[in-house]
């Protein structure tokens, strides 16, 4: 489980999150839904480590990211998977490569094991036989594959997704959605998803909070949505507004 | 000199001193570096010899043009071309065309990687990013262009050489007496204690320029000419200053 407790941030004179207290329970989708601009990419990289709070506690089971030594955050950090929204592979290096990189740098695997467990991933997130292109020569949705099996690539307990649907055509962003809604059950993972797609809130949203010019502006189910909506003016336009787009 | 240089001087040690911690597997800093190195050396080594045979010749082309008094031997050029691609234009010149051809490819390759998030990628997975992508470049950059600059040393004294005797400016003999008559062994020293100094900034500041980039493709761009003009500027500089320490 990650918690949050009053967790602020800004940039300069600008704050983007007011006091966020939120809970990431292990085997459910959590997901945080918002406008561009609401604080939700500030939020994940807070809780990732790409920026620091100004102030709050970020607890990971327990063990709060900002009080831990050097070591204790590095053993943190193998601990978590991250799927980029642009999906960040490597490009200079193989999609075999790619996978294999934090086995490389944090097992102790040999390369016939390595080359083993980079099968088995590709292979969960129905890719085959791609192990010697390059991300350039590989589709959108492929890359999205590719950047989850290297999430996966370690024995993680955290997975964070970044807009994993952007820039996918619908089918594409309905597999990309079962896949991580399968490797997050399948292996008790504890998964926080950025998104705006609707589609993908209302088909695997367990726990979802709305974030609103960097505040909680409401927390819930997808069955508690849509009643929320009729309700909640800001949540209404928010939804609207992305069923447009 | 305003505030903002400071800023950006602390902010570039900052940036070193986050490159001291120990790699994260010995095999794997080995590999970038001996990558980095070929990368580096051969890479640069056709730009580098070229610049230099040209630079050797256009030497002794232009002294042979100032020298008009009879009662001075031809052998000087030989001195000349000698002494003045040892201190200064093997060292100097080559590392002006290597911060262009090197610089430019460190900035925009780490550029490149901090944009489409690669660095965040690093981060994430608890790899100190600076350490992994930026020290290797930098030894790699301080042992060969060193090398390099031996192998520059060498083509443009050739090169002006073969400029004197193929044009009949002067024999092979005055060549030869003229480029071992002043030669000091400290001067090659000298030249290597610059080329390492040089590569340094080269290597160093085009990572940090790479590892700082913001925006998009434009930022990259913007990354890689800072770099190429703050490193040249800066080996303009610390030639001078090695100069006057040394000499």
């Amino acid at each position: 489980m990650i918690e949050l407790r009053e967790v602020n941030k800004s940039f300069e004179d600008r704050q983007v999150l007011y006091d966020i207290n939120a809970k990431f329970l292990s085997g459910k989708n959590n997901l945080i839904i918002g406008a561009s601009g609401g604080g939700k990419s500030v939020m994940m990289k807070c809780m990732v480590g790409l920026e620091r709070p100004d102030s709050g506690h970020i607890e990971f089971d327990g063990r709060d990211m900002l009080n831990l030594d050097d070591q204790q955050l590095r053993d943190v950090r193998r601990e978590i998977g991250m799927l980029f929204q642009g999906t960040a592979l490597f490009d200079s290096l193989t999609v075999e490569q790619n996978i294999a990189f934090p086995l490389e740098m944090f097992s102790k695997m040999n390369a016939a094991e390595r080359r083993e467990r980079v099968n088995f991933c590709l292979k969960r997130v129905n890719l085959e036989n791609i192990n010697h292109k390059y991300p350039s020569e590989i589709s959108g949705g492929m890359k999205k594959r590719v950047g989850i099996a290297r999430a996966i690539a370690l024995d993680i307990k955290y997975l964070f997704c970044d807009e994993p649907n952007s820039g996918l055509d619908p089918i594409t962003s309905r597999l990309i959605d079962e896949l991580i809604n399968e490797i997050t059950k399948e292996y008790g993972i504890t998964n926080v998803i950025n998104s705006h797609d609707m589609k993908t809130v209302f088909d695997i949203g367990d726990h979802i909070i709305f974030l609103y010019k960097g505040k909680k502006w409401w927390e819930g189910n997808r069955e508690d949505l849509k009643h929320a909506q009729k309700e909640i003016k800001e949540l209404d336009e928010f939804i609207r507004a992305s069923y447009f787009e | 000199m305003n505030l903002s240089f400071f800023h950006f001087f602390g902010h570039y040690l900052l940036f070193l001193k986050s490159m001291m911690s120990r790699p994260e597997k010995l095999n794997i800093f080995f590999k970038r570096l001996a990558d980095e190195m070929y990368k580096i050396g051969i890479g640069s080594l056709p730009i580098v010899a070229i610049t230099a045979l040209f630079i050797g010749a256009v030497t002794t082309v232009q002294t042979a043009y100032q020298l008009v008094s009879g009662l001075i031997s031809k052998s000087i050029i030989g001195t000349i071309v000698s002494d003045s691609t040892i201190l200064e234009l093997g060292p100097t010149i080559s590392c002006l065309v290597l911060s262009g051809k090197v610089g430019a490819h460190i900035a925009s390759e780490i550029g490149n990687m901090r944009i489409s998030e690669q660095i965040d990628a690093l981060d994430v997975m608890g790899i100190n990013a600076s350490a992994y992508l930026a020290l290797p470049k930098i030894i790699a950059g301080m042992i060969m262009i060193p090398l390099l600059n031996i192998i520059a040393i060498t083509l443009s004294i050739y090169g002006g050489y073969m400029a004197g005797e193929l044009s009949g400016i002067l024999t092979h003999d005055e060549f030869i007496t003229g480029a071992r008559s002043t030669f000091k062994g400290f001067t090659v020293l000298f030249s290597t204690i610059k080329a390492l100094t040089f590569a340094f900034i080269i290597t160093s500041v085009s990572s940090y320029q790479g590892f700082y980039t913001t925006g998009g493709a434009l930022g990259v761009g913007e990354s890689s000419t800072r770099a190429v003009v703050y490193s040249s500027v800066l080996v303009l500089f610390f030639d001078y200053i090695l100069a006057e320490i040394l000499l």
